[in-house]
């Protein structure tokens, strides 16, 4: 076990949030097609009600921070914000588009102390990317962006949000990430909206491409382990839970509104209106999130994944039950393995015969 | 614990270039100059918290390793040097001849 794998082991047995995601805004300069928010300021936290957030977070034992958006550097107090966290010795990451990030901003993160700074990249061709971004120039501006940050000596993960539009560019982002120096991670989810619109899932790549994402050595590293069948389930997994969320993570909206994870939409409180610890130990909303085991779940507890399966509870509760199969997590584990989930069974043969046009062989074998 | 035994004192400091949080009776602390964890156990954490810049080793050591943990002076000296040494290659813990200035200490736990 990692010291990583212990410390988090340790904060799930004393019930610490080792990990919090603050969104600072919702707004944004950019407009990207997939993105889940709206892009509204509907009454932002202030400067003073996120340093006493942070400070709540501290006390709490908050260790890894991220500060996101929206883009975070919309708000003027950012780097007020930021430089409060590392004074409260928090692990900060930012994400951000890069966009407003030139020499000066770059050099005034790393004064900071800021651990590490994640931004998106959508293509390595300003056609796509601004199309997805819906801001003409943003792919130059980002990727100057990364570039002082990288002479700035600050840690860079480029994030490549794989879609329809731009599902053929992901080796080539992550050429381009590896040659300015940053980190490469690849993500095929696309959630639905905040609001429960699920219009924006039309752009999830289809089923056949992302096999071919799976069996990629250069984007998932060993193929065959990526995609070995299901380990048989055991004691282990029935008792294991699902994810860090509303465990030893959550989330917080600009707004003060506390939920177990980002992709998570259950409200579990207010931290204008409650102590940010208070929610944590007392909410009813996290005591149900938390009290789920493998065992507990209808479906995929007779699920042959149930031990592998990327299941996101936040997925399957925006479905309508977040002790239900996320759908999304199914396909996964179906197009990685081949063997047909506990989840697309229940579903009917109407999702199996969309699938076994693209898997035949494994399908079939599984059958 | 017999001074005289040693060059000279040494004084600690805190760098503000780390991550750092209690988690039970153990500390966490994250360089920020190479991403190395590491979890401190309750005497490294009783060392880490006194870490003023101000204070010398030896006196922390007296005062808060001896008293509270029952360890014998000279071994328990011999192994707060070495730790801190190991913490300074990791810029986690800055280590000088000579006490800071007066004023706030760096990497104030809140």
């Amino acid at each position: 076990m990692s010291l990583m794998q212990e410390m988090n082991a340790r904060a799930l047995s004393l019930g610490v949030p080792l990990s919090a995601h603050v969104d600072l805004t919702y707004r944004c300069n950019e407009r990207c097609e997939h993105c889940y928010l709206d892009h509204d300021d509907k009454g932002e936290m202030s400067t003073a009600e996120i340093r006493e957030l942070l400070e709540e977070m501290a006390e709490a034992g908050v260790l890894f921070l991220t500060l996101s958006g929206g883009e975070p550097l919309l708000r003027r107090d950012c780097f007020e914000i930021i430089g409060h966290a590392r004074s409260l010795l928090f692990h900060v990451k930012l994400k951000t588009n890069g966009v407003l990030i030139r020499e000066q901003e770059a050099a005034r993160l790393r004064a900071l102390g800021l651990e590490q700074i994640q931004i998106s990249v959508y293509s390595h061709r300003p056609e796509i990317h601004d199309a997805i971004t819906k801001l003409p120039g943003s792919l130059q501006r980002t990727l100057a962006a990364i570039r002082f940050l990288q002479s700035q000596g600050l840690k860079v993960t480029v994030a490549n949000v794989l879609m329809r539009g731009n599902l053929r560019d992901s080796e080539a982002v992550q050429k381009l990430a590896t040659g300015m120096g940053a980190r490469y991670a690849l993500d095929p989810t696309i959630t639905p909206m905040m609001s429960g619109d699920r219009s924006v899932l039309r752009l999830r790549i289809p089923a056949k491409d992302l096999s071919d994402v799976f069996r990629n050595p250069a984007l998932v590293g060993d193929a065959e382990e990526f995609c070995a069948p299901p380990a048989p389930v055991d004691e282990r997994m029935m008792e294991g839970i699902p994810c860090s969320a509303g465990h030893t993570a959550c989330y917080i909206s600009p707004y003060g509104d506390l939920f177990p994870c980002v992709q998570f939409p259950l409200p579990c409180g207010n931290v204008r209106r409650e102590k940010f610890l208070d929610i944590w130990r007392d909410s009813p909303q996290l005591a149900e999130v938390r009290s789920i085991r493998g065992k507990n779940l209808p479906t995929c507890s007779s699920c042959a994944h149930l031990g592998s399966c990327t299941r996101c509870p936040g997925l399957a509760y925006m479905e309508g039950n977040m002790r239900g199969p996320s759908s999304a997590d199914c396909e996964k584990s179906f197009v990685r393995t081949g063997v047909v989930t506990a989840g697309m069974k229940a579903r009917g043969l109407s999702d199996l015969a969309i699938l076994v046009q693209i898997q035949t062989q494994p399908l079939a074998a599984a059958v | 614990m017999d001074r005289t035994a040693r060059m000279s004192e040494k004084y600690i400091s805190r760098s503000p270039a780390i991550a750092a949080r209690r988690l039970g009776d153990e500390m966490l602390i994250m360089s920020a100059a190479d991403s190395t964890l590491f979890s401190l156990n309750p005497v490294a954490t009783c060392i880490w918290q006194a870490a003023d810049g101000r204070t010398p080793l030896s006196q922390i050591v007296e005062r808060h390793v001896c008293t509270e943990f029952e360890i014998d002076p000279e071994e328990a000296y011999r192994d707060a040097a070495g730790f801190v040494e190991e913490l300074a290659q990791h810029g986690i813990l800055r280590i000088s001849d000579d006490p800071e200035p007066e004023g706030p200490a760096a990497g104030e736990m809140p």
